[in-house]
């Protein structure tokens, strides 16, 4: 059988400005699977997911859906896929139930069809009890859900996620996830965007690191975390100086370069194994270095990052501009 | 284990026979919108439009208001000075007024439709495989309805004021529809503004320059032959003027003089020409 990928991109570049938002992304995601696209905020995934679904102009390389060329036939393109924004694009003046039947009738469905579908689909994402409340009611979480169902009323065969789960609470996260997995389930092919190294790793197939508008790494969320280790050990240690000599300690008891920050006297070691960690505490003690804080964590976004670009992810710079942007 | 339809939710899934294929991208595409298709985007517009109306009232404020209260106010104000008396003042200034309604009534679709795209809602529209034209024909279709009180108010004003319109019923329900047909025709000028400004009050603010000088630079509440000549230029080729004219040849009358024809074929260009610059700009937004 002649199989198509769902998403096939050489070289995708978009510039606004002298700024490369996209500096040449390639992408290639098999029908049927879960592709994430990892990065922090700024990185280019939006606009990468944008310029895909036809929303933003491809202003250098190739882009297909399905074998579709997204910019000589968007019209067919647009048919193929189904697009669920950061932040809920729902209509504010209708009810849910109005806001499906909407987009249903808008796609051709027939008007008791479209009711029907829309029935379904708010009984599948527990919002039947709200179907005729206006959207302004609705809690963070449920915009969110409505705004996925909306995408889903023609079935189209593959799904964008921009942030399915940014600003959700944990509990609304993990059901978004679950009705994510339903979707691969059913037969969709779904790419999504997140800036979650844990939501990567819970639902992609295959992942890809983007910074700065490049692809700086690929592949299944193992083969990323084991570039930086199954987890990180964190240290403090009681005085800076003390640097050079507990870094040579690690060394030779796990033969790993750690990662060092000079001004605070923080060390940050990855482990294959989380048991490794009381070796390299007991050769510290050993060594007569002392340290005043300690802990054991999975690795975050930050560190593969900084393990693959050498550069942290600005996270706290992009909170501060968001704050500042409200 | 075709995917031309639309699966049931109920049907047993089969991922592995799912994928599609080049022959079922094909079949479940289609390479542009039809006519009908169009047609019927545009009218789910429409009814989107009007939930909106329903559920925001103040939006038919100034077509219940503006009838009320131009109507008394400019006919007692200049009925005396320019005609000797209001009873003879309304012959002029109903049809001047129903353009001027018309005008202001069509004026807000832009800051309605500038607001709109703003929201998170116009991203899905633009993600949609729908007729670009349909986002902004759909509310100009339901804009209709306000016109329709607009103008429906005035005359009614004007009746119960002492107008008698010499043109009989079937000259004041066609002068009451060309009003209609020319606010719809002229909402196409502000949805253009709305795909270009910037933000809603820009709009707001340059509506409001094309919206003064078209309705007062006309022969709307003034004979043109009073004003100087530069001027008189102006308000000949005013579309407003035409549709004025052709207004008051119909409701005073009963006659379809040349300047229906021509207040009609200033509609038409003007829906040529903002109608396609409107979609084109539209889709520049993306």
């Amino acid at each position: 059988m002649n199989v198509i990928p769902a998403v096939h991109a050489e070289g995708l570049v978009k510039t606004f400005g002298d700024f490369r938002a996209v500096d040449g992304i390639d992408l290639h995601v098999d029908q049927g699977e879960i592709y994430g696209v990892l990065g922090p905020n700024g990185a280019g995934k939006t606009t990468t997911l944008k310029m895909l679904a036809t929303l933003l102009s491809i202003d250098a390389g190739t882009a297909e859906i399905f074998g579709v060329d997204v910019r000589r036939d968007p019209h067919r393109t647009r048919q193929l896929l189904g697009v669920t924004g950061q932040y809920a694009s729902v209509d504010e003046n209708l009810t849910a139930m109005e806001n499906l039947w909407l987009f249903g009738r808008l796609q051709g469905v027939a008007s008791e069809k479209a009711r029907r579908t829309a029935a379904d689909l708010l009984g599948q994402f527990a919002l039947e009890e709200a179907a005729d409340k206006p959207i302004s009611q609705f809690s963070g979480g449920m915009r969110r859900r409505l705004d996925l169902a909306a995408s889903l009323i023609t079935r189209p065969p593959l799904i964008f996620l921009d942030e399915p789960t940014t600003g959700l609470d944990p509990r609304t996260r993990g059901q978004m996830w679950d009705t994510i997995r339903g979707l691969v389930a059913d037969g969709c092919t779904v790419l999504l965007t997140t800036q979650y190294l844990d939501e990567a790793d819970q639902l992609a197939d295959r992942i890809a690191v983007i910074d700065r508008g490049r692809k700086v790494a690929e592949g299944t969320p193992d083969e990323l975390k084991t570039s930086v280790g199954n987890s990180t050990l964190q240290l403090q240690l009681t005085s800076p100086g003390d640097q050079d000599d507990a870094a040579s300690v690690v060394r030779r008891l796990l033969g790993e370069e750690p990662v060092l920050s000079p001004e605070s006297g923080r060390m940050n070691v990855a482990l294959e194994d989380a048991d490794r960690a009381a070796d390299v505490l007991i050769g510290l003690r050993e060594a007569g270095i002392g340290i005043t804080s300690v802990s054991v964590d999975k690795p975050t976004l930050d560190e593969v990052f900084l393990a693959l670009t050498g550069h942290d992810t600005g996270a706290d710079n992009d909170e501060l501009e968001l704050e500042a942007a409200r | 284990m075709s995917t031309t339809t639309a699966p049931a939710p109920t049907e047993a899934h089969v991922p592995e026979q799912r994928r599609l294929t080049p022959e079922d991208v094909a079949a479940r595409t289609s390479p542009r919108n039809s006519v009908r298709e169009t047609v019927s985007q545009t009218l789910t517009m429409a009814w989107r439009s009007t939930k909106k109306m329903r559920r925001n009232p103040e939006q038919f404020f100034d077509v219940i208001i503006q009838p009320l209260l131009f109507t008394a106010m400019f006919t007692y104000i200049f009925g005396g000075a320019i005609s000797g008396d209001v009873k003879s003042y309304l012959p002029i200034i109903i049809p001047g007024i129903l353009a001027q309604t018309a005008l202001t009534a069509c004026m807000a679709m832009g800051t309605q439709l500038r607001e709109d795209m703003d929201k998170g809602v116009f991203d899905r529209f633009k993600s949609l495989p729908i007729a670009r034209i349909a986002p902004l024909a759909g509310p100009a279709v339901a804009d209709v309805i306000r016109y329709v009180i607009a103008a429906t108010l005035t005359i009614l004003v004007g009746l119960a004021m002492g107008y008698r319109p010499g043109g009989g019923v079937g000259g004041t329900v066609a002068g009451w529809a060309l009003t209609i047909v020319a606010a719809w025709s002229l909402a196409w000028i502000f949805t253009w503004l709305g795909t270009i400004a910037r933000s809603a009050q820009a709009v707001q603010g340059i509506s409001m320059m094309i919206m003064f000088p078209l309705s007062f630079m006309s022969n709307a509440f003034v004979n043109e032959s009073t004003m100087p000549d530069w001027l008189q230029t102006f308000v000949k080729v005013n579309p407003v003027s035409h549709v004025v004219t052709a207004v008051r040849d119909l409701m005073n009358d009963g006659h379809l003089t040349a300047d229906v024809g021509w207040a009609l074929l200033g509609c038409a260009v003007v829906v040529a020409i903002f109608a396609p610059l409107s979609v084109r700009s539209y889709k520049r937004h993306l």
